[in-house]
């Protein structure tokens, strides 16, 4: 457990040790704020965060694989990783202990985004459940994301290859979900196979959470897909920690 | 307390340890000499368990590489080929770190650092980033971590690499201290400092030992000096 600790404790430091947390955070809030300011937040005369929420699937499909990217591609490029391999330290430990540092990052700009629903309670009257159930499911797409980063983080030592890679992934599973994308596939696949992809995709579930509906199948998709991208990882990263 | 039967392993069609077996005791400095691609830091990386072997096994401190990977590791102190560490990290992060890992914590903690600090003449840079450190201090750093614990066990591949004369002579003294209450393993292609520090010493090449023998006896075998004896087994086994 203290292994554990300390793997989180020296990867959530890195980020702020390194330009990379503080980059990551001007860009994120800027554009989280920007875009449903340009969507017509104020003119919408709605005291909800909708606009703010649709927003965030878009934005984490680039800025969470590019957190995700270094967590093991660097430690592999410079070596650090057998200095850590010969520490006693078991690699499931590791890979959640990085993982979950990353994922408390996410939360921290997430959390950082808090003059939004402000603003939203100053000016009128906002449904607060709505506004938790809407950060409740950026905060599990995000950790989505990162496992799906993290895995191909550890698949290529190259962050580029890892970072394109898993944009692509989190590209997929996002626009599987869009309605063109469905009534495109509706018209040669059968419907059966159509709703399975339908419920396959990320934003299915973002969206029932962003109504307020706290169903346990849309949070079991969310813990389902984190247990089973960083299962593999840590299996695929025992294979190859030494290569 | 090193106890190596018949380690295995290979990448692909190359075989990098091809069925080595020894053992080696406390108080007993072992030099592993080879060309390079020999095999020693693989068969070094094994036994830290960071590669799992083919085949074979072996244990330290009674501890199994194959059962107990984390039993070993808590063991043992090892200084790998490149010391690699977490280059953004100053020193002092870095060495809290890995106490951190190794559950050095409190007073235990303080008593360990400034054990080692000191041992390893690293206090100049301690608050350094280990980005801007020369390759000497990296090494150092390194062997800093590795001691950090004060293991029973040591294995450190070519301590001595980068080094300039006088830290060599450092960590030559600082090993020949340590050396008769630990059991350690050091490999290296620099036949001088076998003789400096090693008690004993095994040739390998193409993963197979090819001698197990002292620096003395092996002097006395072939009667010139240990470059010329490291030329004659290396080369004549192989061809």
């Amino acid at each position: 457990m203290h292994s554990f600790w300390a793997v989180f404790k020296r990867e959530l430091k890195s980020y702020f040790t390194t330009p990379i947390a503080y980059v990551f955070l001007v860009i994120f809030l800027s554009f989280s704020a920007y875009l449903p300011f340009r969507q017509g937040f104020f003119e919408m005369r709605q005291a909800d965060m909708r606009a703010f929420f649709m927003n965030l699937p878009l934005l984490f499909i680039i800025l969470v694989p590019a957190t995700a990217m270094r967590l093991w591609a660097e430690e592999r490029r410079v070596g650090s990783i057998e200095l850590l391999f010969t520490l006693p330290i078991t690699v499931t430990q590791a890979v959640l202990g990085k993982f979950l540092a990353a994922w408390l990052f996410l939360a921290i700009a997430l959390a950082l985004t808090f003059p939004m629903p402000i603003t939203v309670c100053y000016l009128g009257n906002p449904d607060i459940g709505l506004i938790i159930t809407g950060y409740l499911g950026s905060l599990l797409m995000a950790g989505g994301f990162l496992a799906i980063g993290c895995f191909f983080s550890v698949v290529s030592k190259n962050q580029v290859i890892s970072f394109v890679l898993s944009v692509v992934a989190c590209a997929v599973l996002v626009l599987a979900g869009m309605p063109t994308t469905l009534n495109y596939l509706s018209t040669f696949l059968p419907a059966g196979l159509v709703s399975v992809i339908e419920t396959m995709s990320f934003r299915t579930h973002f969206e029932s959470l962003q109504k307020g509906v706290m169903e346990f199948k849309d949070i079991s998709f969310f813990v389902l897909l984190i247990v089973g991208w960083i299962a593999a990882s840590s299996i695929v990263l025992d294979e190859r920690k030494a290569s | 307390m090193i106890s190596v039967k018949q380690l295995r392993r290979s990448f692909g069609a190359i075989v990098a340890v091809d069925g080595i077996s020894f053992d080696v005791e406390k108080g007993q400095v072992l030099g592993l000499l080879g060309p390079n691609g020999a095999g020693k830091t693989t068969a070094m990386r094994m036994l830290a368990c960071f590669l799992k072997p083919d085949s074979g096994t072996a244990a330290v401190c009674g501890y199994d590489i194959l059962q107990n990977p984390i039993g070993v590791r808590r063991s043992l102190g090892y200084l790998a080929e490149n010391s690699p560490a977490y280059n953004e990290m100053t020193v002092g992060a870095f060495l809290n770190f890995v106490c951190d890992v190794r559950q050095i914590q409190g007073k235990e903690r303080k008593r360990a650092l400034d054990r080692v600090v000191p041992m390893c003449s690293i206090d100049s840079v301690y608050h350094q980033t280990i980005e801007t450190l020369s390759k000497g201090y990296m090494r150092r750093v390194g062997l800093a971590q590795a001691l950090i614990h004060d293991p029973e066990v040591l294995i450190l591949d070519e301590p001595t690499d980068g080094l300039d004369p006088n830290q060599k002579y450092e960590v030559r003294e600082l090993i020949n201290s340590m050396a008769k209450d630990k059991c350690i393993i050091i490999s290296t292609h620099i036949l001088e400092e076998v003789e400096a520090v090693c008690s004993r010493t095994i040739i390998i090449s193409k993963g197979r030992i090819l001698v197990d023998s002292t620096p003395e006896k092996l002097k006395e075998k072939y009667k010139c000096n240990l470059d010329e004896v490291f030329r004659k087994i290396t080369k004549a086994k192989v061809a």
